[in-house]
């Protein structure tokens, strides 16, 4: 039986360093190629010994696919093709393919640089590796070879995020990558056509969690931050450089222009210039409202906003500053959370998701004292807020996902083992479909059943049809008669005239033939009599065509029924009964029946 | 494909066909038949590229009624012998249209057109065949035997291989088909209900089945065409009016799910029209044993479709849920709640069911951090999370990503709003929400829900801070809908009050031009809340127990707009005036004269008040007012005839008091008016007519007959005002009007024949002018026993005589009726409103020209406010007026036009002016007009009576009647540099 094999390396019942290995149809893909933000180890790249144990993955691996820019799901493509070795294509769409670079050299900068960590990739290599990716359209089908097709659906989340459907024949598996059923300020909701694929491996960061409406968040957020700043406390929103921060920033910049606020808001990296810049020109990746309207202005040119410098942080008064990165495990957000944490008329407002072992997961769990680098502690004083604003969709977005696509296995990844399965039930109960979350290193199977693709002759089918009465119902299957050749890996059902004149064989009819014997005359004439009208009346019933021939013989379709005397005894009528192959079920009836009608029939072959 | 698309083009085009008769009829005589000369373009075709280009010629040309069977049947003789699919997709097509010819019945070619279906194998030729029967079909609905016939045929070939075939023979049972109607007992229903039985002979082996379950049977077929056709033929037949069974009701749920949008799109109308006809019929709910009634069940399935992939779907699903009233009110509000609920069954609601979920952990609402940390499990088989559902399908389409689906839901909130109170007062907090949407237009339409609900609710004060920062949005539409919706808006705590007076001061100063709109809003605010306002009065006037406060400034827009507030809360809140300041009461007289349709009258102690006007201003009831309009009135009518003594006085006195009335009753100052204006006329007409002056000579009175023609031209202006400024007129008055007029002209012509010599002119003005009596007593036949005493049914009397008489005599005639008929007294209607126009912008204030360089144009901003004006879109014009004279009439575009309000509308376009060059700056004078043509008007009025009385020609009057106050615009055109 074919089978789809699926093996998370990071991201099974885990949220980071995203990277699945699938294995469909004979062809091997890895889906995102991420590094996870809580380690800073070994650990923080998947484990590619699990592919192979040495030597390059080229031979092991058909295609990569990396589903967005975040760190998450491709800071370790770089390790990856380069110091581990890939030489394949890699796939990601032409935003992430603009951005990702620049993420990666902002990581590689703070671990080698800040860190003074050796050997790590290096800027050469995250060149390298961009020369092998392969930019992919939404909608559009890229046959990698022969046989496995990739297409990218929207997928919301971040400027050029996409799900992927991967194919071969007609097995399919669609990876969504991270994704957003919710539109928002800049950007769309995931979209994805009834495609019903085999397995849906579908993202489950709030796999518990159904959101309230957006706009409610919006107000909410809003509202928080424009008290502090009118009690002149200061805001720090740690977010990643790209994604929500851009949200973000619309929202702040249409909140300020309307209210007329004069107090400063900053984003704190150098990175958001060249970000923004791709957000002005991937334009038709934005949402409705934005591509609608940026002829007359472009939106992601911000008024408001401004460039943050370090020296900032100490100023005086209320100001607002975006800070990355996100999770408040390093850098400038850090940094500033250490000058500010100390006034209680300050604020943090964390707009997404913490991994576990970061700070901004222990602060929001409520930790007041954090023990920082050389034993120092930092009292938290200030407030720390937390408004889901990353967009994941929400256990109601992914099962409008799974009614999208009407998948016929599901299976979780990115998210906690426990949510995970209380989801998993959900689905299971709702959509009564399997639903699998392995942990990473394990293996799912799922047995597939794909059909295998048949040509039929025209004038096959034309026959069929002309027999059958009215149209053929395409909800019921239907039987025909045919001869199948498997020729040149390729399958054809022909009439089986055909296929002999092809195969140039000679046809051979096949006939069973009985006799039956009577013994005594005149009742053996009324037995024949009697049965053959027996006979005939059942068989005019069924529709059965029954001709008299003049030598007393009677023909039903292809069936010869005969009488004669046998010349050794004349006591004794024989009853010939004769019929071609094609005609076994009729045949086969219509010789019980005789014989059943006999007193002492004997027959032979 | 080609050639389909070829003949789809030359369809639109040949409609204009019967248009072009005229000029064909006369060509006739000359030239052979159009038949013939078609027949013979087709014998010489040598090719079918050839016939095909002939036929495409021949679409385009017309063909007269007698002649359209011939022509059908050379097609068709050509049809037989050619061989190309694409000629004779052609001439099916040609056949459809030409069945469509005025005063042609198809039915003598349809037995030709169906015996076509016997020989023809092409699929696309058979489908536009099908077609063709549709046209003819509709063309003929009263005969049932043709529609058995027609339907036969379709019936046939429903089981088509082609898509597009089967498409049309469902398109023609939907538009043709019957449903079985078992209530009709009698016998009469046998006929209808058969397919083929009226022709026993040839339906041999068709079964007897009514439309409705042969087209329900294609709701299954392979091609999703098929299947939309199948559900857009069902819909049909109910648009006919036949009642559908609720058996396909199970089928249709099942094509929500469809893998195609527009079969799903479809459904959900489907869905929606069985909710309409049997929404209490009670459905099982699957994979339980409860059931619920139909236009519930349908209500969730349809909210299921608020979150569908497509958006022309969710656009379709937003909108049908607007129009679903009847569904349970539980069901309504699970709507705008997401959260799960498995609940549906139950009576149970769903907030209560997801609060206890929320209780228990289960999901959180992504605001606080961990909260979604697994506790103990519910009931997990209880839990339902896309159950079927209304839940959370307006949360959905309101944060929809396409404008359009917003839209759509925030409709449909409102229409169920305003069926359910409860509703409204939970949607509030959405719609609210809405106002911060990035779409204006979503904006902008969620605060005219919200108006149109607001009587249903009262604001909370964090709701009303949301409504209120929409105050300052830079756009005006915005900003104005606010205001209208503050207008009508009841809030709960005084500090509400005085947050939106503070909002409303800051944006008065942000845009000054907002002033109107505005001060209007405090005052609706003042006058609902009296209450609220009266706490505030001593911080508004800055008033102080024991110090004098310095005097505000009498021109300050924002305490103009504080006093407006006051004011009218102390309307109703006698105690308020208690409060006032000395100069406040000052500022009460001035503001009372100068905006007194902002400020209410109001008794204020110990003041004396302006003796003429306290008996209406006192009472300051409409009521009252409405008694003297029509005491004044009926004190009018005590005269008989105008040249009694004292009449003028009379006159001129109730036309002061109608004036003023007209100023202080806003809601009389159309009937006001239009009875002084009325007057008026009457009054000029009674000084032309002084006996005195007419008999003296002719020339020495030449003032006088000046005097006499300027008052009858200024009466035809007033008649023309009558009778098109004003709404709510009816027969009666449009009658009297005429009346009118006809005195004004007669009176011309009795002035023509007095100053000119010389009979021959005078002829075809006396001619004229009978033509005119003539017509007025066509029109106005049923009010003629009211004008018996009147100048008309004096003339109408003699008018054997009139028509027989010379021109001299004529005019002797009417002088005498003239003077001696009656005053024609005057009925108002129940509700008269004048047409107004105020221009808001250009305000004319600014003394800056606008520059630009000579013969290039500049586009001038006008926004403009109009009141009670019909039909603006074709009515309304733009007039701008050079010192030079030079005049250009503008026609603003439909799209300028919109409709804040019931019988408001706001102008907001752009005129391009231009001239040569001026040496200095000149105000240029821009107005807006009212374009009339009381041909149109009298066929709206009397479409009942028959049409061919009316000429347009003869009785047509176009013009324009300029309204509202001109505004003086300075330019400058300077001369081009070289």
């Amino acid at each position: 039986m074919p089978e789809i094999k699926v093996t998370p390396l990071g991201a099974g019942q885990d949220v980071g360093r995203s990277c699945i290995l699938v294995s469909i149809g004979g062809k091997n893909i890895m889906l995102d190629c991420g590094m996870h933000m809580g380690f800073n180890d070994d650990r923080r790249f998947p484990d590619f010994s699990y592919i192979t144990q040495q030597g390059r993955l080229t031979e092991f691996l058909d295609c990569v696919i990396i589903s967005h820019f975040h760190l998450d799901h491709c800071g370790a493509l770089p390790y990856m093709s380069e110091m581990v070795g890939y030489d394949g294509p890699i796939y990601m769409t032409h935003p992430t393919k603009a951005i990702c670079p620049i993420l990666l050299e902002d990581f590689r900068k703070i671990t080698v640089d800040k860190k003074g960590e050796t050997n790590f990739f290096t800027s050469q290599m995250i060149k390298d590796c961009m020369k092998k990716v392969v930019p992919l359209n939404l909608h559009q089908t890229v046959q990698v070879d022969d046989e496995l097709e990739i297409k990218a659906y929207y997928a919301g989340h971040v400027l050029g995020a996409a799900m992927v459907q991967i194919k071969v024949g007609s097995e399919s598996v669609v990876y969504t990558g991270d994704y957003n059923m919710t539109p928002d300020r800049h950007l769309g909701a995931a979209w994805i056509d009834k495609c019903r694929p085999d397995i849906l491996i579908s993202e489950s960061t709030y796999a518990t969690t159904i959101r309230d409406s957006k706009r409610c968040r919006e107000r909410d957020f809003l509202k928080k931050v424009h008290e502090t700043v009118e009690r002149g406390g200061k805001v720090l929103i740690p977010v990643f450089a790209l994604g929500r921060a851009q949200e973000l920033c619309i929202l702040l910049e249409t909140f300020w222009e309307r209210m007329n606020m004069k107090a400063p808001i900053y984003f704190s990296t150098g990175l958001t210039e060249k970000a923004n810049h791709y957000y002005k020109l991937f334009i038709t990746w934005t949402n409705q409202k934005i591509r609608k309207t940026f002829v007359q202005r472009n939106m992601f040119e911000f008024k408001h906003i401004k460039a943050f410098d370090r020296s900032y942080a100490d100023n005086p008064g209320p100001m607002v500053v975006f800070a990355t990165p996100g999770m408040l495990h390093a850098g400038q957000s850090l940094q500033i959370f250490k000058k500010w944490a100390g006034n209680e008329k300050n604020m943090i407002i964390m707009p997404g998701y913490c991994v576990q072992g970061t700070i901004g997961h222990k602060i929001l769990n409520g930790q007041k004292k954090l023990e920082m680098e050389n034993r120092q502690t930092l009292e938290v004083k200030l407030q720390v807020e937390y408004m889901s604003f990353s967009a994941h969709a929400d256990a109601k977005g992914i099962m409008q996902l799974i009614r999208m696509a009407e998948p016929r296995n599901m299976l979780l990844v990115h998210g906690e083992a426990k949510k995970m399965e209380f989801l998993k039930d959900k689905i299971e109960q709702e959509f009564t479909i399997n639903c699998f979350m392995p942990a990473n290193g394990e293996t799912t199977t799922v047995i597939t059943n794909p059909s295998v693709p048949v040509d039929i002759s025209l004038n096959l089918l034309k026959r069929e049809m002309a027999l059958g009465g009215p149209l053929p119902d395409p909800k019921k299957p239907r039987t025909m008669h045919g001869t199948l050749i498997m020729k040149d890996n390729s399958l054809r059902l022909v009439s089986p005239e055909q296929a002999l004149k092809e195969l140039g064989l000679n046809e051979h009819q096949l006939r069973f033939t009985c006799r039956v014997q009577y013994r005594k005359t005149e009742f053996t004439i009324f037995i024949v009599f009697s049965s053959s009208y027996l006979v005939k009346a059942w068989l005019v019933l069924k529709g059965y065509t029954i001709q008299h021939l003049p030598d007393g013989t009677v023909m039903v379709e292809s069936i010869v029924i005969k009488v004669s005397s046998s010349a050794e005894e004349p006591n004794t009528k024989v009853l010939l009964l004769s019929w071609s192959y094609q005609d076994e079920d009729l045949g086969s009836f219509l010789s019980t029946l005789l014989k059943k009608g006999l007193p002492s029939g004997l027959s032979s072959m | 494909m080609a050639s389909q698309f070829s003949t789809n083009a030359s369809v639109t085009k040949t409609i204009l066909l019967p248009q072009e008769e005229a000029p064909a009829k006369k060509l006739r005589l000359t030239k052979p038949s159009k038949s013939a000369a078609l027949h013979i373009d087709l014998c010489k075709a040598s090719n079918p590229t050839d016939a095909l280009q002939y036929l495409l010629h021949f679409a385009r040309s017309s063909v007269e009624a007698e002649s359209v069977e011939g022509v059908v049947r050379i097609l068709l003789e050509h049809y037989y012998k050619e061989q190309d699919n694409s000629v004779r997709l052609k001439i099916a097509s040609l056949i459809g249209l030409l069945s469509k010819t005025q005063n042609f019945n198809p039915e003598s070619i349809l037995d030709d057109t169906l015996n076509t279906f016997n020989t023809e194998k092409s699929h696309q030729v058979l489908a536009q065949l099908l077609d063709t029967l549709l046209v003819i079909g509709t063309q003929l609905p009263e005969s049932l035997i043709v529609r058995h016939r027609l339907i036969e045929v379709a019936y046939k070939h429903l089981s088509d291989t082609y898509f597009g075939v089967r498409n049309k023979c469902l398109q023609l049972l939907g538009c043709l088909g019957n449903v079985d109607t078992p209530l009709n007992k009698d016998g009469q229903g046998l006929v209808p209900a058969v397919i083929g039985g009226s022709a026993p002979g040839v339906s041999g082996g068709v079964c007897v089945r009514d439309a409705q379950s042969l087209i329900s049977d294609y709701f299954a077929d392979q091609d999703p065409r098929v299947r939309t056709a199948a559900i857009k033929a069902m819909l049909q037949l109910h648009e006919r009016g036949l009642k559908i069974q609720q058996t396909i009701y199970d089928q249709a749920c099942q094509l929500l799910c469809d893998d195609y949008e527009q079969v799903r799109s479809a459904a959900v109308q489907m869905v929606w029209v069985l909710s309409q006809l049997y929404p209490e019929s009670i459905v099982p709910i699957p994979s339980s044993n409860e059931q619920v009634r139909l236009v519930d069940d349908s209500f969730g399935k349809i909210s299921h479709m608020v979150s569908d992939g497509s958006w022309v779907v969710r656009v379709q699903a937003a909108k049908t849920l607007g129009n679903m009233l009847q569904v349970s009110p539980h069901f309504l509000e699970q709507t705008l709640d997401k959260k799960l609920m498995s609940d549906l069954r139950r009576k149970r609601t769903a907030h209560e069911r997801a609060k206890e979920l929320y209780a228990s952990g289960e999901f959180s609402s992504g605001r606080k951090w961990a909260d979604d940390a697994p506790k103990e499990k519910v009931d997990t088989s209880a839990v339902n999370l896309i159950a079927s559902g209304a839940c959370g399908a307006f949360v959905h389409g309101l944060e929809d990503e396409m404008y359009e689906v917003r839209i759509a839901a925030v409709d449909a909130l409102s229409a169920l709003a305003q069926s359910s109170a409860s509703f409204a007062e939970k949607c509030l907090d959405f719609l609210v929400d809405m106002f911060n949407d990035e779409i204006e237009e979503v904006r902008l339409q969620s605060i005219h829900v919200l108006r149109q609900i607001s009587t249903n609710i009262t604001l909370r004060e964090d709701q009303l801070d949301t409504v209120l920062a929409v105050l300052e949005d830079s756009s005006r539409d915005i900003r104005e809908a606010l205001h209208e919706l503050l207008c009508f808006t009841n809030v709960s705590t005084k500090e509400c009050i005085q947050l939106a007076l503070l909002e409303l001061l800051k944006n008065l100063t942000k845009y000054p031009t907002d002033r109107n709109s505005v001060w209007k809003c405090l005052k609706f605010l003042g006058c609902r809340h009296p209450t609220l306002v009266l706490p505030l009065v001593p911080e508004l006037l800055s008033t102080h127990p024991y110090f004098h406060t310095p005097e505000p400034d009498m021109d300050d827009p924002a305490y103009i707009a504080v006093l407006v507030l006051v004011f009218n809360a102390a309307q109703s809140c006698p105690t308020m005036t208690a409060l006032f300041s000395d100069h406040t009461f000052r500022h009460y007289t001035y503001l009372r004269d100068s905006l007194s349709h902002l400020v209410p009258p109001l008794r204020l102690p110990g003041r004396t008040q302006a003796p003429g006007v306290s008996g209406i201003e006192g009472s300051g009831s409409v009521e009252s007012a409405q008694l003297f309009l029509q005491q004044s009135l009926s004190r009018i009518s005590t005269i008989h005839n105008l040249q009694d003594p004292g009449a003028q006085d009379l006159l001129n006195f109730t036309i002061r008091d109608l004036q003023r009335l007209g100023e202080l009753q806003t809601e009389l100052a159309g009937a006001a008016d239009f009875s002084a204006t009325y007057l008026r006329c009457q009054l000029l007409l009674t000084k032309a007519l002084q006996e005195k002056l007419w008999t003296m000579a002719v020339p020495l009175c030449l003032k006088h007959n000046a005097m006499a023609t300027a008052a009858a031209k200024q009466m035809l202006e007033e008649t023309y005002k009558l009778e098109f400024l004003y709404s709510g007129l009816e027969n009666r008055q449009v009658a009297t009007i005429h009346h009118v007029r006809l005195q004004a002209k007669a009176l011309q012509l009795v002035l023509t024949a007095r100053t000119r010599r010389g009979v021959e002119p005078l002829i075809s003005v006396c001619e004229k002018f009978l033509q005119e009596v003539e017509s007025f007593q066509r029109l106005f036949v049923v009010e003629l026993p009211h004008l018996q005493e009147s100048f008309v049914g004096k003339l109408l009397d003699l008018s054997p005589k009139l028509s027989a008489c010379k021109p001299g005599e004529l005019v002797k005639i009417l002088q005498t009726t003239l003077r001696q008929s009656g005053f024609l007294n005057l009925q108002l209607p129940k509700q008269v409103q004048r047409a107004s126009a105020t221009i808001i912008e250009p305000t004319g204030e600014s003394d800056n020209p606008l520059r630009f360089t000579s013969g290039l144009v500049v586009a001038l901003d006008i926004d403009a406010t109009l009141e009670h004006v019909q039909d603006p879109h074709n009515t309304v014009k733009v007039q701008v007026l050079y010192p030079d004279g030079q005049s250009h009439v503008i026609q603003p575009k439909p799209g300028d036009f919109r409709s804040p309000g019931p019988h408001r509308h706001r102008l907001i376009t752009q005129v391009y002016l231009s001239h040569s060059a001026w040496t200095e700056a000149c105000q240029i004078e821009v107005r807006l007009l009212l374009a009339y043509s009381s041909s149109r008007l009298c066929k709206a009025v009397w479409s009942d009576s028959s049409t061919e009385g009316l000429q347009p020609a003869e009785g047509a009057t176009e013009g324009t009647i300029p309204f509202g106050k001109p505004v003086k615009v300075f330019i400058m055109p300077k001369p081009a540099r070289r």
